[in-house]
């Protein structure tokens, strides 16, 4: 569905040109979510806006729904637009119309006829569950309201692709979630392909189905989300990683603990998929003389599997406890020593 | 009230009170075109912008500058021999046309492109990913969404355009400021002076009242 070949963005300064994107390669697949994840900086934003040719790039050739967005121009492009549809971390609504009004103005740019907007409009409505709220401005309505807003108008001319560029980056958690549970909703009743740029691991584990994880304008790492977090191989997917599986008081309470167990080992296992259901810790205390003292724990689920962590603390004698080490590397369980005691 | 303003015929005030309706009313509507195409220019020209160009927004930025600074009572006496070429007089209301739009459409020009600069960055940007044409972006975004800020503007400049043609009535434009100046300063009666100055300052009330009235049920924000 996107192609994109080797792209490369420079812009001009007065320090000499400015690298955005370098040498970008990715194939995103019909029917995908897939996620961009960096922090600010990273070429993200100028990447997305290379998919519907906001941005041209200098180099490089991007290829969207079978027409090539970084080559076409004029109406062409504006023909390309409207199946490339995006949504934005302000919304971007316009003010000065009503939600109906907003939805219909993409119908507008379009040329459909009064009539058959009228009944799109009330269609897009109830599907990003808007009810009774069309005749309301912008002005009245709540973020999470607004972006609903946004995706009706991204969805208005069924689009092939939808870009989101940080769409929850301004919402408060509970309606992240909304608006991302409303966007597998629509990948899977559309069929739509959605390409997502964000900051917050949260969002990649939560609906992508792959991910590619951006630095300097680079594509670091890329693969199926679930590995991606199984295996983190760069510092800075480690670091987006332990957005979602180490909470900020983790630390804090692992510093406490070793304090506490001065003898034994506090380590940290990763459960992947199938490794999640097995009962692990029943057959570690059966099997081996060992106190085992759950930490902290949890699971996520991500579109192709869960994911879980746990931080347990292994008393027992020296042997026994390097022992039981062996035996949960066999698990297909990941293991990680935090700390000698 | 024939005590109290003893020298004053009312005909001719009625008179003088419409010229000067006339001519702020051509005036504001001719500002009000003339302002939105020179402020737009300005805008879509300037940097990052749709039609970004630098030698053409200089030259606009330039032309505005000049015939905003101009004093409008030297503006009119520069502008004679341009009323002459296209109306074939000096003398009369339409005559005060060529310098009130001139004088007033580069001072409004500017109110309309601070308005445009106001609007989100980001909005235009949506159009723009809808696939939107330059024009659907003029017609359906940037005017709709700057246009409190143009009522506003068009308002304050509605105001200084009866001022003008004040001054423009004192050099033969007709009007309520040639009444005040030829009846009244000239001839020593102080209360047609009185009574120009009163009904301007109505018709400047009635501006300001309709100019905020529509302003504000224009601004959805």
């Amino acid at each position: 569905m996107i192609s994109i070949n080797n792209v490369r963005k420079v812009y001009p300064s007065r320090q000499g040109e400015v690298k955005a994107v370098d040498r970008v390669s990715l194939e995103i697949k019909d029917g995908e979510i897939f996620g961009v994840i960096g922090y600010s900086g990273a070429g993200k934003s100028t990447l997305i806006r290379m998919l519907n040719g906001l941005e041209i790039p200098t180099e490089g050739s991007i290829t969207v729904a079978g027409r090539e967005v970084s080559r076409i121009k004029g109406s062409e492009l504006r023909k390309a637009r409207q199946e490339i549809s995006m949504i934005f971390q302000h919304f971007n609504l316009l003010w000065s119309r009503t939600v109906a009004e907003n939805i219909a103005f993409p119908l507008e740019i379009a040329g459909v006829s009064k009539a058959e907007r009228d009944s799109r409009v009330k269609e897009l409505i109830s599907l990003v569950g808007l009810d009774g709220r069309d005749d309301a401005y912008p002005s009245q309505l709540s973020g999470g309201q607004k972006q609903r807003v946004g995706i009706a108008r991204a969805l208005a001319n069924n689009p092939k692709v939808l870009l989101c560029d940080e769409a929850t980056s301004a919402l408060d958690p509970q309606t992240t979630d909304a608006i991302l549970d409303l966007l597998v909703d629509i990948n899977h009743r559309l069929g739509l392909t959605i390409v997502l740029i964000t900051h917050e691991m949260h969002v990649i584990r939560k609906i992508c189905h792959r991910v590619a994880v951006m630095e300097g304008g680079s594509i670091v790492e890329t693969g199926p989300v679930l590995q991606v977090f199984k295996n983190p191989e760069k510092p800075v997917t480690k670091r987006f990683v332990q957005q979602v599986t180490e909470p900020e008081e983790t630390k804090e309470t692992m510093g406490h603990l070793v304090a506490n167990y001065p003898r034994g080992q506090v380590i940290q296992l990763t459960f992947v998929g199938e490794g999640a259901e097995q009962p692990l810790i029943t057959n570690l205390i059966r099997k081996f003389p060992l106190t085992v003292n759950i930490l902290q724990g949890k699971i996520s689920q991500t579109q192709n599997g869960s994911y879980g962590t746990l931080f347990i603390h292994l008393d027992g004698e020296e042997p026994d406890v390097a022992q039981a080490l062996a035996f949960i590397r066999e698990q297909e369980v990941g293991v990680e020593v935090i700390s000698h005691g | 009230m024939a005590d109290l303003f003893p020298n004053v015929v009312w005909e001719n005030m009625w008179e003088a009170t419409l010229e000067t309706l006339y001519m702020s009313g051509i005036s504001v509507v001719a500002t009000f075109v003339l302002g939105a195409i020179l402020g737009l220019l300005l805008f879509l020209t300037s940097k990052g912008n749709i039609w970004e160009n630098k030698p053409i927004n200089i030259i606009i930025s330039a032309f505005v500058n000049i015939f905003r600074s101009i004093p409008f009572i030297i503006l009119i006496v520069l502008l004679i021999p341009f009323t002459k070429l296209i109306l074939n007089t000096m003398i009369g209301e339409n005559a005060a046309l060529p310098a009130l739009i001139i004088g007033a459409a580069p001072f409004y020009a500017r109110m309309v492109e601070i308005g445009l600069r106001e609007i989100d960055k980001g909005v235009i940007e949506a159009a723009r990913s809808m696939g939107a044409k330059t024009s659907t972006i003029i017609w359906k975004v940037l005017l709709p969404e700057s246009m409190p800020a143009l009522v506003s503007g068009i308002t304050v400049t509605a105001i200084a355009l009866v001022s003008y043609t004040a001054m423009a009535g004192v050099i033969g434009a007709g009007g309520l400021g040639n009444l005040a100046f030829l009846e009244g300063f000239q001839r020593s009666q102080n209360d047609v002076t009185l009574m120009a100055t009163i009904i301007i300052l109505v018709i400047v009330f009635v501006i300001q009242f309709i100019g905020d009235f529509i302003t504000s049920k224009l601004d959805k924000r």
